[in-house]
């Protein structure tokens, strides 16, 4: 469980999150919806530890991140794993050498042991075949696959997603989907993914908090995210064609 | 008070360069691939520039000294000198600077705009040690290229005042060992390591810290091949002046 209390974060004048208070809850898909530049990138930095908030604090597991030693929070990052909006996959790696990496880093199993947990997980994405092949010759849904095996390779407690399905055609985008949500129910992790898709949100989100301006403008599931009033939520919403269709569906429906 | 603050920029990440190691089976593996890059890799570009400048230098000076009271084997003392003090060591490392220097803003920037380094981040790993003191460590080998080029230099000059008719092969292998001062080897030697570390750090510099997308890539390779240049050639001076002066 990730507890956020009041963070604020600014870059010179420009203040980004403005007091965000909220809590990611173990075994769910928590996602983070907003416009562009709602700060919902730099919200996630700042859950990851690439920023550090000029106030507030980040919990997890009852562990406050400002009050932890760098020893401890290297530690913390060890039980971190981020999926990055385009892949960050390493060119000059295969698939393999990419999930074996943060093994290669943190653990003093053999070569034996680190293959067998390499195929597992390789396994677990569907990529078992694509093992030896480098992160060029592979598809955008391939490498996106790739990114999560590595990143739960290491068995983390909390799982960070960037637009894990943009530039991803929505077959594929669902797949991604599911699978982050099947990892996260199957292992427990605390998971967080950063989106614009309303796909996303229909399908897996069992936690939604929307940012407006670096304020948390809407906190709710994705049942109550349709019958909310907020005009802000509305209006992100709605701004598609076929949600409007849907919501007026919705709306006959119910009179 | 921008070049101020990335001077300081600059000697802060040198200090997070050779903090908080990577595993040294790990680091084995990087500083050998590096080795192989930006050593063995820059060699051929080395060794014809080398050659053909220790021709020239030949050439120059031997239509210089057309007085025939001075002795041929002028023209070896004078190549042997030139070589050794000035042309592999600096003139080298400008071209280093150029080809290794490139490769490395280019390599580093790239994964800057591609998020790699987040990921290193992320993942708890030092990435200025991951990434730059593989380089640091496989360009210390510098000195053993600078003495290829010395070496293959004079050979230059030989080829050319031999087989260009400006000074028999005996008179210039005189010249070459006339008043030989070992010296000037270790001062040469001096001065690669100080240029090999900085072709090594100023391009990293350049590509770990810059920002934007593929085309500020390329702008920060310009960037950092020009600020590379200056650094060597100040350096050249101020060692000059307190290696010789």
């Amino acid at each position: 469980m990730i507890e956020v209390e009041n963070i604020h974060k600014s870059f010179g004048d420009n203040h980004v999150l403005k007091g965000i208070s909220t809590v990611f809850e173990k075994g769910k898909t928590n996602l983070i919806i907003g416009q562009s530049g709602s700060g919902k990138t730099v919200f996630i930095k700042c859950l990851l530890g690439l920023f550090e908030p000029d106030e507030g604090q980040i919990c997890y597991n009852g562990q406050y991140y400002s009050k932890l030693s760098t020893k401890e929070r290297r530690n913390l990052r060890q039980e971190m794993g981020m999926v990055f909006q385009g892949s960050a996959l390493f060119d000059s790696m295969t698939v393999e050498g990419n999930v074996m990496f943060p093994l290669d880093m943190f653990t003093n199993q053999s070569q034996s042991e680190k293959q067998d947990r390499v195929d597992f997980v390789l396994k677990r994405v569907n990529l078992i075949d694509a093992h030896k092949r480098y992160p060029a010759e592979i598809s955008g849904g391939m490498q996106k696959r790739v990114a999560i095996a590595r990143a739960i390779v290491m068995n983390p407690k909390y799982l960070f997603c960037d637009e894990p399905n943009s530039g991803l055609d929505p077959k594929t985008a669902i797949l991604i989907d599911n699978l982050i949500q099947e990892i996260t129910q199957e292992y427990d992790i605390t998971t967080v993914i950063n989106t614009h898709d309303m796909n996303s949100v229909m399908e897996i989100g069992e936690k939604i908090i929307f940012l407006k301006n670096g304020f948390k403008e809407w906190e709710g599931t994705n049942k109550e995210i349709f019958k909310t009033d907020n005009k802000a939520v509305t209006d992100f919403v709605y701004s598609s064609e076929l949600f409007k269709k849907v919501r007026q569906m919705y709306i006959e429906e119910r009179n | 008070m921008k070049y101020l603050e990335a001077i300081g920029k600059y000697f802060i990440m040198i200090w997070e360069v050779f903090k908080k190691p990577t595993k040294w089976r790990i680091m084995k593996t990087l500083i050998l691939k590096e080795i192989d890059e930006l050593i063995f890799g820059a060699m051929g570009i080395i060794i014809f520039i080398s050659f053909f400048i220790g021709g020239v230098v030949t050439i120059q000076t031997a239509l210089n000294l057309n007085n025939p009271l001075l002795p041929k084997s002028l023209i070896g003392f004078a190549t042997r000198q030139s070589v050794i003090l000035e042309f592999a060591p600096t003139f080298t490392s400008i071209i280093m600077a150029g080809k290794v220097g490139s490769y490395i803003t280019s390599s580093i920037g790239t994964m800057r705009v591609t998020e790699q380094i987040d990921a290193l981040e992320v993942m708890g790993i030092n990435s200025l040690n991951y990434l730059v003191f593989p380089k640091i460590v496989a360009t210390m080998l510098y000195p053993f290229a600078v003495a290829i080029s010395m070496f293959v230099g004079i050979l230059g000059g030989w080829v050319a005042a031999v087989f260009g008719g400006f000074a028999p092969s005996g008179d210039f292998i005189q010249g070459l060992q006339m008043d030989f001062d070992s010296y000037h080897v270790t001062y040469a030697f001096i001065k690669s390591i100080v240029f090999a570390f900085v072709i090594a750090t100023v391009p990293s510099y350049h590509g770990f810290y810059m920002t934007g997308g593929a085309l500020e890539v390329g702008k920060a390779s310009t960037t950092s091949f020009v600020w590379t240049s200056v650094v060597i050639i100040i350096m050249n001076y101020v060692l000059t002046q307190l290696l010789l002066g």
